[in-house]
């Protein structure tokens, strides 16, 4: 009974769909020979499960909390981190993708270069942040043929929330930040999957953003110099790297200025703890602290 | 949300608890003291279950009293530290335990070392030199990996933990608007204005 309201109801995001394929004279369930569908039409063309309730569907063979044994595990846990300063935006990400309790990749490319004046930060679901920022990327080309002129952060990550509230409910899960410098200078928006769209100076995503953001906060302010901001970046993925199981390894570390975005380095959370960045001193509470005690014997004993 | 922060420095321990007590989606009082004054050098925060904190803290409180009166000596912090412990452990595996988290914060004149010890109501117990219980650890303990200093003055250790206040502030959902400070060092237990 739920399938056949679902299929001839006019509301909703399967009607939605099959709006838009009546729109553009497509027939339902045609295989996309392409790798990328009909990106070029405008429309985003998506296949989905053909079931009354996708979400659903997803769910049924996802959910590791339910049902453990589910076949497919859906990589979450991370920790990124972007910030706008006077000398650009540092974007700054872990490595770890983990499945439960068993980490599946230790080198993983979270931050995604959609062209060389925005980056795009990956949390939430690996693949739905690689496919659609890459998709946002093959978009901010064609504004750029289109209109002779470079994409703005603003209008490009509209693009992308927009693209992925008209797929809410349908179970995608991101959470990224769209880094870059346009005419208006540096800047850094928050893009989710339920749609959420924020302009902002900090911001951290992911299992260990908390631990991110208790050095981030601290260490912040707008007239950080290029080196300090770097460090900055650094220094939090490390503490979140060292407090939360569910990020770790490495650490990539991009800067945004006015003429693009550079990789400044990949950065091992091991040897950042043992001996730092540059091999003076790591940022390990122990080996700060050592030789230090909190013992006071008066002066004479 | 409860939090509750301890960190050592040179010669002292401070203690830091919110002063709300909640229930349901109601702040019932704003300024409730959460940090128990054991003996003359021994302060304790407690968390968890409404009710039991405070019963279990006047229970320990009573104990460690008592202690001190039949031995005209009070019990040593490390003593202390697995008395309690071993009283939470013997309640979680009663019928009706305490479900209450720790801090444990004390000087021991003996040996002229401050003692911070975290405990949760499973039993467990571990003396380190910051601890953090409830929401806020998960913004403090990466922010104390950073800042504390176990050789700090009483005044660096005070900015240490304006810095945990402030970041809770900032960023915990309805964070506590208040906190209470204590500190216990050589001259004995006493509150201390932030």
């Amino acid at each position: 009974m739920n399938t056949l309201v679902q299929r001839f109801s006019t509301t909703g995001p399967a009607a939605e769909i099959r709006k838009a394929k009546e729109v553009l004279g497509e027939e339902d369930d045609v295989v996309d020979v392409m790798g990328f569908g009909n990106l070029a039409s405008g429309v985003p063309k998506f296949s989905i499960p053909g079931v009354p309730d996708p979400s659903a569907f997803l769910k049924m063979h996802t959910d590791d909390f339910a049902d453990p044994s589910c076949r497919i595990k859906i990589k979450h846990g991370t920790t990124t981190l972007a910030f706008r300063f006077k000398g650009g935006v540092i974007v700054a990400v872990d490595s770890r993708a983990t499945a439960g309790s068993y980490i599946a990749s230790g080198t993983v490319k979270k931050v995604i270069e959609i062209n060389p004046y925005l980056l795009g930060t990956m949390a939430g679901g690996a693949a739905d942040c690689q496919y659609w920022e890459t998709y946002l990327g093959i978009q901010c080309r064609l504004h750029e043929l289109r209109n002779r002129e470079r994409i703005s952060v603003a209008a490009a990550s509209k693009y992308l929330s927009n693209l992925v509230y008209s797929y809410k409910g349908m179970g995608l899960s991101m959470g990224t930040m769209i880094c870059g410098w346009d005419k208006t200078g540096p800047a850094v928006y928050y893009v989710d999957s339920d749609g959420t769209r924020l302009k902002g100076d900090v911001f951290s995503v992911g299992s260990g953003s908390t631990f991110a953001y208790g050095v981030l906060d601290q260490g912040y302010h707008w007239d950080l110099s290029d080196e300090e901001a770097q460090e900055l970046g650094r220094r939090s993925i490390y503490a979140a790297g060292h407090r939360d199981a569910f990020s770790g390894n490495t650490i990539n570390l991009y800067h945004v200025k006015e003429d693009g975005w550079k990789f400044i380095g990949n950065y091992d959370v091991s040897k950042m703890h043992y001996d730092g960045p540059d091999g003076r001193g790591g940022y390990g509470y122990d080996l700060r602290v050592e030789g230090k005690s909190s013992a006071n014997p008066p002066s004479s004993a | 949300m409860e939090t509750a922060f301890g960190i050592t420095g040179k010669g002292y321990v401070l203690i830091a608890s919110d002063t709300t007590a909640v229930h349901s989606i109601v702040k019932v009082k704003t300024d409730v003291d959460k940090i128990k004054e054991l003996s003359p050098f021994l302060l304790m925060a407690t968390s968890g279950e409404p009710g039991d904190t405070v019963q279990f803290a006047e229970y320990i409180e009573r104990n460690i009293r008592l202690y001190h009166i039949r031995n005209n000596f009070p019990l040593r912090p490390p003593s202390a530290a697995s008395w309690i412990r071993r009283s939470l452990a013997d309640s979680l595996r009663s019928r009706k335990p305490y479900s209450v988290n720790l801090l444990l914060g004390g000087y021991d004149v003996s040996t002229y070392k401050p003692h911070l010890y975290w405990m949760d109501y499973l039993g467990t117990l571990a003396e380190v030199p910051f601890a953090a219980h409830g929401y806020g650890s998960y913004f403090t303990l990466s922010l104390l990996d950073k800042y504390h200093d176990p050789e700090a003055t009483v005044e660096e250790g005070l900015a240490t933990l304006k810095r945990c206040i402030d970041e809770v502030s900032k960023r915990l959902v309805v964070s506590p608007d208040r906190f209470k400070v204590k500190i216990v060092d050589k001259d004995g237990v006493r509150e201390i204005e932030v």
